[in-house]
């Protein structure tokens, strides 16, 4: 009994909470590091600490109201969201345009948020719904695509990176991870286009859009979407499509952050304040009904 | 979500010396759908006072309605205009009277008395009435725009400066907002007449 209680484990710090993997045996004796906190490897499924309930994941779904279906009543955490994001491919490549507003309720709790998360110089994923979870994992399927290719000497093709990331989603089902991402990049293949979201749901598709504007979206999208745009084009497309969704969506507004994939990789556009477009359009708006 | 912030508001009335001033923003939403940029919170009754209401669209044009049917009724009657202390006497008794079927309208009252000293009142929805010296706020932005009257707001400000306070206290709460903002109204009430303006606000 004396011998088995020195060997103390990571159960010392426990507060209520078990690993998520109860199997693990690497417990440890005093005097040989037990005192150090396991090492940190977030991201492989099992790694999180859980609920100390039969069914965690129902536990969460009861407790934590998020995006995934769940509802927003009754639960004594509620997460923030509202975001219009959107990604199209054509003949030049793709476009990955985004608003800047994060809400919490009805209070914008920043106007300058990055919703575009460059996972690697050929690689980007979007962010709508938790921001935490969507920077979190889409940081994650970074190291991942890294590991991948200093193990293939290759790089990743925007579908297996896509999976990486579904696979993850589709491990913390029913958790109540709230995550809505478009990953797109140029790989062998060409350009690719991708929806991944927190139910495990896994899309390849022309054109998406994510978040409370993306309806707004939608409608400019599927009004002036051609596979032939030119980049010029296209970058004025992105831009319009968010701008009538930060117009009229209350979630959604500051800045449009744009950018383009191309084959070498992607560019930065620009960062434009929706409000200075309003003024621009209205103008163009004027000027196309003074001279018909 | 609360039926006071089904549409969205952000109203404040202010005091100056020997003016007072009241702004609101244009939105008209449906919870996060803004529906329209123009909409209409601030009422005149008089040359001298004016009411703001902030709450569930449909209560502030009914209540605007029913206001100017008391006023005119009172202006016949009595053959003298409404001063600010009776108006809100008179609206605090109309919303209690649906003390359990209540209109979902906070409302504020600027304007000026006999005596051409400011009067601020506002209440809740069921007339409760809170009378203040130096700024009256409601709507969805409520704490929003007590923090930025709170910083902005001194005493005897003349209808100039009271303009400035008003518009920037506003267009400074709607920003952090969702449910209010695109553009505002800012009306300045002083003896010699009524001054109105438009505020530019952001889009989004």
């Amino acid at each position: 009994m004396f011998g088995s209680s020195l060997v103390i484990g990571d159960d010392i710090l426990d507060i209520g909470s078990h690993k998520f993997d109860a199997g693990r045996t690497d417990q440890r004796a005093i005097g040989s590091g037990a005192m150090i906190p396991a090492r940190l490897a977030l991201g492989e499924p099992g790694q999180f600490d859980v609920p100390d309930v039969p069914d965690p994941a129902h536990f969460c779904r009861n407790n934590f109201a998020s995006a995934c279906g769940n509802g927003d009543q009754g639960q004594s955490v509620k997460f923030a969201k509202g975001t219009t994001t959107l990604a199209f491919k054509f003949d030049g490549g793709i476009i990955v345009s985004v608003d800047s507003r994060s809400t919490m309720g009805a209070y914008i709790a920043s106007g300058t948020v990055k919703k575009v998360i460059e996972i690697n110089p050929f690689l980007l994923g979007t962010m709508a719904g938790g921001a935490a979870d969507c920077s979190f994992w889409e940081r994650n399927l970074g190291t991942q695509c890294r590991m991948y290719e200093l193990r293939n000497k290759k790089r990743i093709t925007v579908a297996a990176a896509s999976k990486l990331l579904a696979n993850t989603m589709n491990s913390y089902r029913g958790y109540g991870l709230s995550m809505g991402t478009m990953i797109t990049g140029w790989d062998g293949t060409g350009p690719q286009l991708y929806y991944v979201d927190n139910d495990g749901t896994r899309l390849h598709g022309r054109y998406f859009s994510v978040g409370s504007g993306s309806t707004y979206a939608y409608g400019v999208l599927d009004t002036y979407y051609r596979t032939d745009l030119t980049v010029d084009e296209a970058i004025d497309l992105g831009k319009r499509a968010i701008y009538h969704a930060c117009h009229r969506d209350a979630m959604s507004g500051s800045i449009n952050n744009l950018y383009h994939v191309t084959r070498d990789g992607w560019v930065k556009i620009h960062a434009i304040d929706v409000n200075d477009m309003h003024y621009e359009y209205l103008e163009e708006k004027r000027n196309a009904m003074a001279s018909s | 979500m609360s039926i006071l912030e089904y549409n969205g508001a952000a109203i404040i009335g202010m005091a100056g010396k020997d003016c007072v001033g009241i702004a609101s923003d244009n939105r008209l939403g449906i919870q996060y759908q803004t529906v329209a940029m123009d909409f209409k919170k601030i009422f005149k009754m008089n040359d001298r006072l004016f009411v703001g209401l902030a709450g569930l669209a449909t209560d502030v044009q009914t209540l605007d309605q029913l206001l100017r049917f008391r006023m005119s009724l009172y202006e016949l009657r009595e053959e003298r205009e409404m001063t600010p202390r009776v108006f809100t006497n008179l609206l605090s008794n109309m919303l209690y009277e649906k003390r359990f079927g209540p209109y979902f309208c906070e409302p504020i009252i600027a304007g000026l008395d006999e005596k051409g000293a400011p009067h601020l009142a506002t209440m809740d929805l069921i007339g409760a009435q809170a009378l203040a010296k130096d700024f009256v706020v409601a709507g969805t932005c409520e704490g929003n725009l007590y923090g930025m009257c709170e910083t902005l707001w001194k005493p005897d400000m003349d209808k100039e400066v009271l303009f400035e306070t008003l518009a920037q206290a506003l267009l400074a709460s709607v920003d952090r907002d969702a449910l209010s903002g695109w553009g505002g109204v800012v009306h300045i009430i002083t003896k010699e007449g009524v001054i109105s303006r438009e505020l530019k606000g952001r889009q989004d």
